[in-house]
C-alpha cells in the first residue's frame, strides 16, 4: 500500500512538473539572479582591480601605483611659483618616522578632551603606520580619542562606502580621506571649512583651495598630492648629444626618435615615449597636461564645454601620430604600472607619470637606478609646464557629532610640520609651496627642486559635481578612440556634444 | 487509504483538512508543501531583486543623491533604444557568445572523448585539465594581459621565435585583435568545464550500444553519428545553455583587459559602469532589466529548438 502509494506520488509529480517545465523553471530562475548577481557583482567589486582608479594614490613605500586621482579646475597661472607666506615648518626639527611634530594645537583641543572622533585613513603602507603614530600622538597631546579605521583600497569601493555613509547620514565618520576628484560630488555631506581655517588655507597651493571650494564653501583641506611629470634618461640624452630634456612636445617627439633609432640595433624593444593611454581615469590626466600645454585648454571652463578647439585637435592627432612610432602600439592599454615596468626595465627614453615611481625608478634592484631624472612636462612654445593634480584631502563629515575635535585633529594632520613629517619619512608630496621648498623636504624629493614652477592643473571635478565619473569616461573613450586612430577633427565635437548634453 | 498509511506518516493538518479531496488531489497539495521552501527561497533571491530592478529602471533614482528621486515612467527605456554606446555592447557580447560558445563545444567534445577512452594516467589528466577552470577569471586574465603584452608578453616572443610574426603586435590595443585575443582566453579557461559537462554524459552511454553496433558492421564515425551523439543530446544541451548564459553575463575578463574602453565594452560592463561609477541606478537598472530579456530570449529559442522535452 505504502510502497504504491509512493510511485503514484512520484508518477503524479512527474506529470505536473514535465522536465520541460522543471528545467525551464530551472533557467529562468538561474537568469533572474543573474540580473542580481549583475548588480551585486557591479555594487561589490569584489576582487576585480578598478582601473578606473588605478592603484593607490600615494608616492609612498608601499610600492602602489600613483592613482590618477584628482580633480579639478582650471589651470592658474604660476601657481606653485608664488610662494604665499612662509610658515615656520620648524625645519630645526630633525624628523624620523618615531618623532612626529609637537601638537601645536593642543591647548585649544583639550576643550574637546572628552570627544571620540572615527578616522577613515590610508589602508596599507607607510601611509597607514604613520596615521597610527599620528593619531596616537594627537590623543596623548589632546585626551581626544581616536579610532583610526582604514579606508577601503580601490578607490571606487572608497567613493561607494562615503557613498553609503552620506545617504543615510551616518555619525559612524568624522574625518576621512578625500581624493582630489570627489569635493565636487560631496559638497552637500561635508562640513564647511573656511571659518575654522580662514588663517590657515592661505599657506596651500590656491588651485588645490579652488578645487575644494564649492560654491563658497571649503568642503576639505589639501593633504598631500601628485602631479604629472617627464622621468627622462639623462645617459640616452647625453649619448644623443642632448643637453637638456625637451622644452616642447615637438622636441620631445624628436628626441625620441633619435634615440629610438639609435638604441633599436642593440634593443629591439625599446621605445622613446610611454604613457597612460588606456581608457581610464589616467587617460583623461594625461589629457589635460597635452591640452594644457598647448593652448587647449581645461576640457570644461567656467561652466562651458571647451574641448573641441583647434589646438586641442592639433596636440591629439599629435599624439597619435606617436602612438605605434615613438610610443608602442600598446600603450593605449597602459595604466601607469606598465608604464613604469617598460620605463623601468630600461626599454623607453621618456615616461609621463606620477612622483611614486621616482623611488621605485631609484631604487638598488633597478636597471636604470642612477641613469634617469625628472623634469617638467614639454609644453608648447608659449605655452606654461603643466601637470595633472592628483592627491588627497582631509575633509569632516556634515553628520559629525563632534565637529570641534575633528576639526582639530585635521588642523593638527595638515600643518606645514606634520606635511614636513610626512614628506621627509613617507615621501608624500606636500600641498604647502613653502614645505616643498623645505630643504629637509627636498632632500627626500630633490624632484621638486626642478619642478616647482610646474602650474598644476586640475580636472573638472568640480563643477561637474557627482557627475565627473561620466563626464571623464567621456573624455578618456573619446581620447583613446583618437590614440587608437581616429582624427579628433572628427572625435571631438562629439565629445564635446556629449558633455554638453550631460552638464546641461 | 487512510492517512496512517501515507509516506512519512506523521498526519499533516493540512491533509487532515483535506478530507473529501481524491487521492491525487490530495498528493500534489503535499507536493506543494514540499517544493514551499524551495520556492520561498527563489522568491526571495531571484524575485524580489528583479522587481525592485524593474521598479527602480523606471525613475531617475541616483546613488548618494541629495535630490528626491522621481517617477519617470518609460524614459530610461526610450533613452537607452536609442544609445549607440550600447547597442555596441550588445553587439560586443553576442559576437563574443557566439566564438566562445562554438569553440567551447568543439574543442570541448573532442576533448571529452579523448578522455574518455581508456588510456594510462587518465585520473591524473582529468584533473589538470580543470586548472584554467580553477583559477579565478580576474587573475587568469590579468596573467593573460602581461602575456598579450606587446614589448615583455611572452605570445609575441614565441611567435617570433618560430617566425610567426616579425614585428611585436599589440594584441590587446589594436581593435581588430582585441576581440580574437579576449575569445581566446576564455575558451582556454572554459572549454575543461564544457569537456566535464560532456564526459559525464558519455560515461552513461552503455558500451553494450557499441558492441551492438560493431557487430552490425557499423564503422567508428558511424557510432558518434547514430549512437554518441543521439545519447549525447541532454548533457550537450546543458552544456550549451549553461556556457550561453555566463558569456552573455562576461563581466570580468573584459574588466580586466580593457577597463571602460569604448569599443571593447559589454553589456554587462556597461550596466556596471552606469550603476557603479555614473551612481545612475534609475538607468543603470534599466539596462540590467533589457540583459536580462536579451537572455531570456536565447533560453526560449535554445529550449525550443533543441527540444529539451524529448531529451
Amino acid at each position: 500500500m505504502s510502497w504504491h502509494n509512493r510511485v503514484s506520488f512520484e508518477r503524479q509529480l512527474h506529470q505536473r512538473f514535465s522536465r520541460r517545465q522543471i528545467l525551464k523553471g530551472i533557467i529562468v530562475g538561474a537568469s533572474a539572479p543573474a540580473v542580481s548577481a549583475l548588480l551585486a557583482a557591479c555594487g561589490g567589486g569584489g576582487a576585480t582591480p578598478t582601473p578606473t582608479q588605478a592603484p593607490a594614490a600615494q608616492p609612498t613605500a608601499t610600492k602602489a601605483a600613483a592613482s590618477p586621482t584628482a580633480g579639478g579646475m582650471t589651470p592658474t597661472s604660476g601657481m606653485a611659483g608664488a610662494t604665499p607666506t612662509v610658515i615656520t615648518t620648524g625645519t630645526a626639527v630633525t624628523y624620523t618616522k618615531d618623532n612626529p611634530p609637537a601638537v601645536f594645537n593642543a591647548d585649544q583641543a583639550k576643550k574637546y578632551s572628552n570627544q571620540q572622533i572615527t578616522y577613515y585613513g590610508d589602508s596599507v603602507g607607510i601611509g597607514a603606520e604613520l596615521d597610527q603614530i599620528l593619531a596616537k600622538k594627537f590623543s596623548e597631546a589632546t585626551g581626544i580619542k581616536i579610532n583610526v579605521v582604514p579606508k577601503p583600497q580601490s578607490a571606487t569601493e572608497n567613493y561607494a562606502t562615503y557613498q553609503r555613509f552620506f545617504s543615510a547620514k551616518s555619525a559612524d565618520v568624522d574625518v576621512m580621506m578625500l581624493d582630489v576628484i570627489w569635493p565636487g560630488a560631496f559638497a552637500p555631506h561635508l562640513l564647511d571649512l573656511s571659518q575654522a581655517f580662514a588663517n590657515e588655507i592661505k599657506q596651500f597651493y590656491p588651485t588645490i583651495v579652488e578645487n575644494n571650494t564649492v560654491n563658497g564653501k571649503l568642503t576639505c583641506i589639501p593633504w598631500f598630492g601628485d602631479f604629472g611629470m617627464l622621468y627622462y634618461r639623462k645617459d640616452l640624452l647625453e649619448k644623443y648629444g642632448f643637453s637638456k630634456p625637451p622644452e616642447t612636445w615637438d622636441d620631445l617627439e624628436q628626441y625620441a626618435k633619435k634615440i629610438m633609432d639609435g638604441e633599436k640595433g642593440s634593443n629591439a624593444n625599446f621605445v622613446g615615449f610611454v604613457f597612460q593611454g588606456n581608457a581610464y581615469e589616467g587617460l583623461t590626466c594625461d589629457a589635460l597636461e597635452w591640452l594644457a600645454s598647448s593652448g587647449g585648454g581645461t576640457f570644461i571652463e567656467n561652466g562651458k564645454v571647451t574641448i573641441n578647439n583647434p589646438n586641442a585637435v592639433a596636440i591629439l592627432n599629435k599624439v597619435r601620430g606617436w602612438v605605434g612610432t615613438i610610443a608602442p602600439r600598446g600603450v593605449t592599454t597602459y595604466q601607469e604600472e606598465d608604464a613604469r615596468q617598460v620605463f623601468q626595465g630600461g626599454n623607453a627614453a621618456f615616461m609621463r607619470n606620477w612622483p611614486y615611481a621616482y623611488s621605485l625608478a631609484g631604487g638598488s634592484d633597478s636597471p636604470i637606478k642612477g641613469k634617469f631624472d625628472v623634469a617638467p612636462l614639454p609644453a608648447q612654445p608659449g605655452n606654461k609646464h603643466v601637470g595633472t593634480v592628483g592627491g588627497w584631502q582631509l575633509g569632516v563629515s556634515a553628520y559629525s557629532k563632534n565637529k570641534e575635535a575633528s576639526i582639530e585633529f585635521v588642523r593638527y594632520m595638515t600643518s606645514p610640520q606634520v606635511q614636513t613629517y610626512r614628506a621627509v619619512v613617507g615621501s608624500f608630496v606636500p600641498t604647502i609651496p613653502s614645505v616643498a621648498a623645505d630643504p629637509q623636504v627636498l632632500k627626500a624629493m630633490p624632484f621638486l627642486q626642478s619642478l616647482q614652477d610646474v602650474v598644476r592643473v586640475t580636472r573638472p571635478s568640480r563643477e561637474t559635481g557627482d557627475k565627473y565619473n561620466q563626464v571623464s569616461t567621456i573624455i578618456f573613450q573619446g581620447v583613446n578612440q583618437i590614440l587608437n586612430g581616429s582624427d579628433a577633427a572628427q572625435v571631438l565635437p562629439q565629445v564635446a556634444q556629449q558633455l554638453q548634453r550631460l552638464i546641461g | 487509504m487512510s492517512q496512517r498509511t501515507a509516506v512519512g506518516a506523521r498526519p499533516v493538518p493540512s491533509l487532515q483538512r483535506g478530507r473529501g479531496l481524491t487521492l491525487a488531489q490530495r498528493q500534489a497539495r503535499l507536493a506543494w508543501l514540499f517544493l514551499l521552501p524551495s520556492l520561498v527561497v527563489v522568491l526571495l533571491v531571484a524575485l524580489v531583486p528583479l522587481v525592485q530592478t524593474i521598479i527602480y529602471s523606471l525613475t531617475d533614482k541616483r546613488l548618494g543623491s541629495v535630490e528626491a528621486t522621481h517617477i519617470i515612467g518609460l524614459k530610461n527605456y526610450r533613452f537607452l533604444l536609442s544609445d549607440g554606446a550600447w547597442w555596441h555592447a550588445v553587439w560586443v557580447t553576442i559576437e563574443f557568445t557566439i566564438i566562445t560558445v562554438f569553440f567551447e563545444f568543439l574543442l570541448g567534445l573532442l576533448i571529452a572523448l579523448v578522455v574518455n577512452s581508456r588510456f594510462p594516467g587518465r585520473g591524473p589528466m582529468r584533473a589538470a585539465m580543470l586548472v584554467p577552470w580553477a583559477i579565478p577569471t580576474v587573475l587568469s586574465s590579468q596573467m593573460w594581459k602581461w602575456m598579450y603584452n606587446d614589448i615583455f608578453g611572452v605570445v609575441n616572443d614565441l611567435l617570433k621565435r618560430v617566425g610567426l610574426i616579425h614585428q611585436n603586435i599589440a594584441w590587446l590595443a589594436r581593435p581588430d585583435t582585441a576581440l580574437f585575443a579576449v575569445t581566446s582566453i576564455d575558451i582556454w579557461k572554459t572549454t575543461p568545464f564544457v569537456a566535464l559537462l560532456l564526459l559525464a554524459g558519455l560515461q552513461v552511454i552503455p558500451d553494450e550500444l557499441y558492441e551492438a553496433a560493431t557487430v552490425d558492421g557499423a564503422s567508428k564515425v558511424r557510432q558518434f553519428f547514430t549512437v554518441t551523439l543521439p545519447l549525447l543530446r541532454p548533457a550537450i544541451v546543458v552544456a550549451l545553455i549553461f556556457r550561453t548564459l555566463d558569456a552573455l553575463r562576461v563581466f570580468d575578463v573584459f574588466y580586466v583587459l580593457f577597463g571602460a574602453r569604448a569599443d571593447m565594452t559589454t553589456m554587462a560592463v556597461y550596466a556596471q559602469n552606469n550603476i557603479v561609477a555614473f551612481s545612475d541606478v534609475g538607468y543603470g537598472s534599466a539596462i540590467s532589466v533589457l540583459i536580462f530579456v536579451i537572455i531570456g530570449i536565447f533560453v526560449v529559442a535554445y529550449v525550443t529548438t533543441l527540444g529539451v522535452e524529448q531529451s
